[in-house]
């Protein structure tokens, strides 16, 4: 899939600007920014190029495989002129934390909320910042490689300990 | 065990009003269990007398867990769960994670599955917006449209099961195709319901385009304009209601929707009646899309012939051992799908359903994201309800035309 000239030097213009890593796959654009930029960039992309439709906003957990953990993905979507661009902003920080989106697109606060209950990246300045889909007493982010897949591990009176502080119970 | 912690008022400071908190405005719960949520939706109302000052929705009672378990799957058998997401529009979600799997691994799809995947998707969102029709009305105590939609809607499912073998979770549609061919009988059972379905749309809109009562519950409640929309990420019949032309079909065609002719209807006035008005005006069109596809269906393959994903037809596999050695591989440990990920979407009855999904080299999906319509569509509530009286906001839950099933995923 080739991709529109005029999309193009709108990728250009905004890796001048911030430096950006771009990637290319399967005809979709991936733009690798830092969590410093990703405010202003959201501001210039919706202001300057047309994106006025925030998709989506999730994460990806690459524990153990990548360096920082987490990864931020943004979709935007352009309506008059068809175009959706990827923005993914590796999580430097620990804790996790990132800017939110919310002030550029009102739509970003129960998308960060959920990212919020499911990974456990905080995001600052959220005006409303609770667990969305999880009861609100819930221990762990489950979305999170090594949150387990929920089955409960065989508790006997020789181990019932060593299992009781892995267990992803609500701690009280 | 933990014990159980009481939320109070304060938690929620920020999202109602002082006068709330000192006890002069009411609180009310509205769900998890109430008939016209259409689900298990909780909303926390602020009353003043039957005046709602602010409405903070709290969804969540139908997470199951969804794109966790999926990542302990194969690809093909992670896919079953995709049905019970939006499940009013099954079709409509297996085929957008197909659609994910296919533009990663470059799967190709022959003409014939295309079309049936229409037929199949267009019966689907007939199928979905009866259902709203029914019980939107019934929320709004029009009580016979709902026997109506029913009727025709048992049609749809008739369909279903002739195709699949079920009512409602289908999985038909499969990475690469359809999961087999339609019966010889398919063909007649659609072209009979697409011939009874206009005269049965009119008979609802008898019922209800001008009914006086109808009229003074939906016009001029729960407008939004389009600049609102936009920022808060609204699509679908909500979007085009307030007067934009948007449908993804028509934007980014999928399964070779720039072949049909229909049109995009619209409304200016963006109340309920207009969503109304538009939903009814799409299952006209969805009867146009189905009557053009079926009255040139092409003949040929339904699944694509590309062995690295998918797997022999069983013509083979009685016959062949690599056939069955291939088949056997296949559903035991899967395929392995190139590295990277893709974005695809599609049209649901709903709005933009999405599927993000990350690969990273094994037959098992690294992580899978549904961009849900209902999820991003229910954000508004409180833009919607604000100013309007407490009957009001049931009729607004029902214009939403949400699924708790894909916002709770």
């Amino acid at each position: 899939m080739a991709i529109d000239p005029k999309l193009a030097a709108c990728i250009a213009s905004l890796q001048e600007r911030f430096g950006c890593r771009q990637e290319e796959f399967r005809g979709e654009i991936t733009l690798y920014l830092t969590p410093e930029m990703i405010i202003s960039a959201l501001t210039a992309l919706r202001d300057e190029f047309g994106f006025e439709f925030l998709v989506d906003v999730t994460a990806v957990d690459y524990w153990l495989n990548q360096e920082p953990r987490f990864q931020v993905v943004y979709h935007l979507r352009s309506i008059a002129q068809g175009w959706i661009i990827c923005l993914r902003v590796p999580v430097t920080t620990v804790p996790p934390a990132l800017p939110t989106a919310e002030k550029v697109y009102p739509s970003a606060n129960w998308y960060e909320r959920e990212v919020w209950d499911l990974f456990g990246i905080r995001f600052e300045g959220h005006s409303d910042l609770r667990r969305i889909v999880l009861p609100y007493d819930w221990a762990g982010h489950p979305l999170r490689k090594d949150y387990p897949l929920g089955y409960e591990e065989v508790q006997f009176t020789f181990n019932q300990e060593e299992i009781m502080v892995h267990k992803p119970h609500p701690k009280s | 065990m933990s014990e159980i912690r009481e939320v109070s008022v304060d938690e929620l400071k920020h999202l109602v009003s002082d006068r709330a908190r000192s006890g002069e405005n009411m609180l009310l719960n509205m769900g998890p269990q109430h008939p016209s949520t259409h689900g298990v939706l909780r909303l926390l109302l602020e009353l003043d007398g039957e005046i709602v000052i602010s409405c903070v929705p709290d969804i969540g009672f139908l997470h199951t867990g969804v794109e966790k378990n999926m990542e302990a799957k194969t690809y093909q058998k992670a896919e079953v769960m995709t049905d019970r997401l939006d499940y009013l529009n099954p079709p409509g979600n297996n085929l957008t994670y197909c659609l994910a799997i296919e533009k990663l691994c470059e799967i190709d799809v022959p003409p014939r599955a295309q079309a049936i995947r229409v037929i199949l998707l267009e019966l689907t969102r007939l199928s979905s917006h009866l259902l709203w029709l029914g019980t939107s009305g019934l929320d709004l105590a029009a009580m016979s449209v709902f026997l109506y939609a029913m009727r025709e809607r048992e049609k749809i499912m008739d369909i279903m099961e002739m195709v699949s073998g079920q009512r409602m979770m289908t999985t038909y549609i499969r990475p690469g195709g359809v999961w087999r061919d339609v019966p010889p009988e398919f063909d007649a059972a659609v072209q009979d319901f697409c011939n009874i379905m206009p005269a049965r749309i009119d008979e609802y809109e008898a019922i209800l385009t001008n009914n006086s009562l109808f009229l003074d519950r939906t016009k001029g409640i729960g407008v939004i304009s389009v600049e609102d929309c936009l920022r808060y990420a609204i699509s679908g019949p909500i979007l085009r209601a307030a007067g934009m032309a948007y449908d993804l079909r028509k934007a980014l065609p999928y399964c070779g929707y720039e072949q049909y002719e229909f049109t995009i209807p619209t409304h200016t006035d963006s109340d309920i009646f207009a969503r109304y008005s538009v939903r009814v005006a799409e299952m006209r069109q969805s009867v146009r899309i189905i009557q053009q596809a079926l009255d040139k269906l092409p003949s040929g393959p339904v699944r694509s012939n590309n062995r690295k994903y998918i797997p022999p037809p069983r013509s083979e596999i009685g016959v062949s051992m690599e056939s069955l050695i291939h088949h056997f591989k296949l559903w035991t440990e899967g395929f392995h799908a190139p590295k990277g990920s893709v974005y695809v979407a599609t049209e649901s009855p709903r709005g933009e359903l999405g599927v993000f999904l990350e690969s990273d080299g094994s037959p098992k999906p690294y992580r899978v994201h549904f961009r849900t319509p209902s999820f991003a569509n229910l954000q508004i509530m409180p833009l919607l309800t604000r100013g309007h009286f407490v009957a009001d906001t049931v009729g607004i839950i029902g214009s939403i035309d949400i699924v708790l099933g894909d916002a709770d995923r």
